[in-house]
């Protein structure tokens, strides 16, 4: 059981009528990981979430969480699972710390509730009907709903859209935590700096399949290069900085004294430079490195046009 | 709300609670639910309690022969089940279904079944006070009741099986907004055209042989037989109900969307 991986879709198709929403999505998600799930809407994020969930039957392919067949063995997997749900799922005159404690009993080693509550900042509203709790609060709420089980992996439907920073920095602290203690988190988001921040890696998914899948850091490395900047005396010997670096790399000055290197920017690469600029008398100044961040690579992936 | 957990707080260690555990614990959560709900109490407690106590110290319909709260008492507690398990039940069932509480519990480990029967309780529950609260005033008002007890805990139940199928069918195939409308409708509906404060054979003969069909105008009249006559079983009134019953409940199984 433990080898198999905590999440592996093979070819899932869903289709409503005749719109097909997932089209052969294939994704692997390894046990201990935190996973970001990237896609503009409508991509079929959140369908193939709601299949592993076990709220949707695939129409075609193959679908095991924890190894287990989200149709055919709900009863055995939702134990072991975490669900946030965007829309909650919260009977608005629920009080909050009574919701929560309900969701405990129905496990059998739940987390503390008043320490789970105060680590997310609902001490102090444990009476406070859901319909009262600000967005915020009732988005963390959502949030401890899927943790209380102490569940072997998460599903977190954007886990901090609408929270303000403090807020969202201890949203992720404690997706860090999670990490830590060995549970696996898949979330979806539209924020790529939390997808950076957080996740072990990171599947684009578009059109119902996804499009690139990798550790952040690899992601952003392929395809399109970085540029360093750099201004000087103008007029330097741009040939000659070139021979000292690696071949592909390009170097143009965009206006006198105003220079701009194109190419893989690496530790290196930067140590070259500026013991070329040393040789030659040069004071290097306002040098910046510009690497390709994850939103530069999705939108190269997915295309800038507005989704419905 | 900020800094890092000691290592190990979140462990995974999943687990179900024991069945009995989850259900007891979902069935008192909807009863507490229910409970606190001011449009819900008007329903299920202070109509049926205002109509026992109105209609039995003034003269306003003919009940015929013997003490117009003996007729009235039955119909009341026919009315009482009908509040709980169909009205109340539609109503709560189909607002769970639009905010996703049913849709998030489907990810949790309670099982349909287990939380079908969790409301099941909590209807019984309701009603258990009910029926003792109207039992109460309905005494004080001077009520002499007859019959075999469990003759009537039978009609009750029958009755809660047949009005539940026709809630939950409302509440899992309509928007939660016309089962509110619609759940009150039938409501007042069948309080007077079911047999519960107004006798049925002061409607067209037409009409009535209709109207018995009704699973309310059943429940009243049954239990008006055992407790106002100390009749015997009501098989035909009972007949009604467990047709209802299947129907309802049938109907529920097969249409009952959860999102």
């Amino acid at each position: 059981m433990q080898s198999a991986a905590a999440l592996e879709v093979a070819g899932l198709v869903k289709r409503y009528g005749d719109k097909t929403a997932v089209d052969g999505l294939d994704l692997t998600v390894e046990r201990g990981t935190v996973t970001a799930f990237l896609g503009p809407n409508g991509a079929g994020k959140t369908t193939t979430v709601e299949t592993c969930e076990g709220y949707r039957r695939p129409d075609g392919g193959t679908v095991r969480v924890l190894g287990l067949d989200p149709v055919t063995q709900g009863s055995e997997l939702r134990p072991r699972i975490g669900v946030m749900l965007q829309s909650g799922g919260i009977y608005p005159t629920a009080r909050a710390e009574e919701t929560l404690r309900h969701m405990a009993t129905l496990h059998a080693h739940p987390l503390d509730v008043p320490a789970l509550m105060e680590r997310l900042g609902l001490g102090s509203c444990g009476r406070t009907p859901y319909r009262r709790l600000s967005g915020g609060q009732q988005q963390r709420l959502a949030l401890a709903l899927a943790l209380v089980g102490r569940p072997e992996l998460v599903f977190l439907d954007e886990p901090t859209a609408g929270l303000d920073p403090q807020a969202r920095h201890a949203t992720w602290d404690l997706v860090r935590d999670l990490r830590a203690d060995g549970v696996t988190v898949l979330l979806t988001t539209h924020h790529m700096e939390e997808a950076e921040e957080l996740s072990d890696e990171v599947a684009i998914v578009d059109g119902g399949k996804v499009i690139a899948q990798g550790p952040p850091d690899v992601l952003c490395k392929g395809g399109a290069e970085n540029t360093l900047r750099f201004a000087g005396r103008p007029g330097l010997d741009l040939p000659s900085l070139l021979k000292a670096l690696p071949t592909g790399t390009e170097a143009a000055e965009l206006h006198p004294g105003s220079y701009r290197l194109t190419g893989t920017v690496d530790p290196q690469l930067l140590a070259t430079v500026t013991s070329w600029c040393a040789q030659n008398g040069v004071l290097p100044d306002r040098i910046s490195v510009e690497r390709r961040t994850l939103e530069d690579v999705f939108l190269e992936l997915t295309g800038k046009e507005l989704r419905s | 709300m900020s800094g890092r957990a000691a290592a190990g707080t979140y462990a995974p260690e999943p687990g179900a609670a024991p069945l009995p555990r989850m259900v007891r614990a979902q069935a008192w959560l909807e009863t507490r639910t229910q409970l606190r709900n001011g449009e819900q109490l008007l329903l299920t407690v202070i109509i049926p309690t205002l109509l026992l106590v109105l209609f039995s110290a003034v003269d306003i319909v003919d009940t015929g022969e013997g003490s117009r709260v003996d007729f009235l008492a039955p119909g009341i507690l026919g009315l009482a089940v009908l509040s709980t398990a169909f009205t109340g039940q539609a109503i709560s069932t189909g607002f769970e279904r639009r905010y996703g509480v049913l849709k998030r519990l489907g990810a949790s480990p309670l099982p349909r079944w287990g939380l079908m029967a969790a409301k099941t309780c909590s209807v019984l529950v309701i009603e258990a006070l009910q029926v003792l609260l109207l039992s109460v005033v309905a005494l004080a008002l001077g009520w002499s009741p007859h019959g075999n007890p469990a003759t009537v805990l039978l009609l009750l139940l029958l009755g809660t099986a047949a009005f539940s199928g026709l809630g939950l069918l409302m509440a899992g195939t309509l928007k939660a907004e016309a089962t509110l409308a619609g759940a009150n409708l039938v409501f007042i509906l069948l309080l007077v055209g079911g047999g519960v404060i107004v006798p049925l054979d002061t409607f067209p003969d037409a009409a009535q042989s209709a109207l018995r069909l009704l699973p309310i105008s059943a429940l009243s009249d049954g239990l008006r037989d055992v407790l106002r006559q100390g009749a015997g079983m009501p098989w035909g009134d009972l007949a009604v109900l467990v047709v209802w019953a299947v129907v309802g409940l049938g109907a529920a199984a097969r249409f009952f969307k959860w999102e």
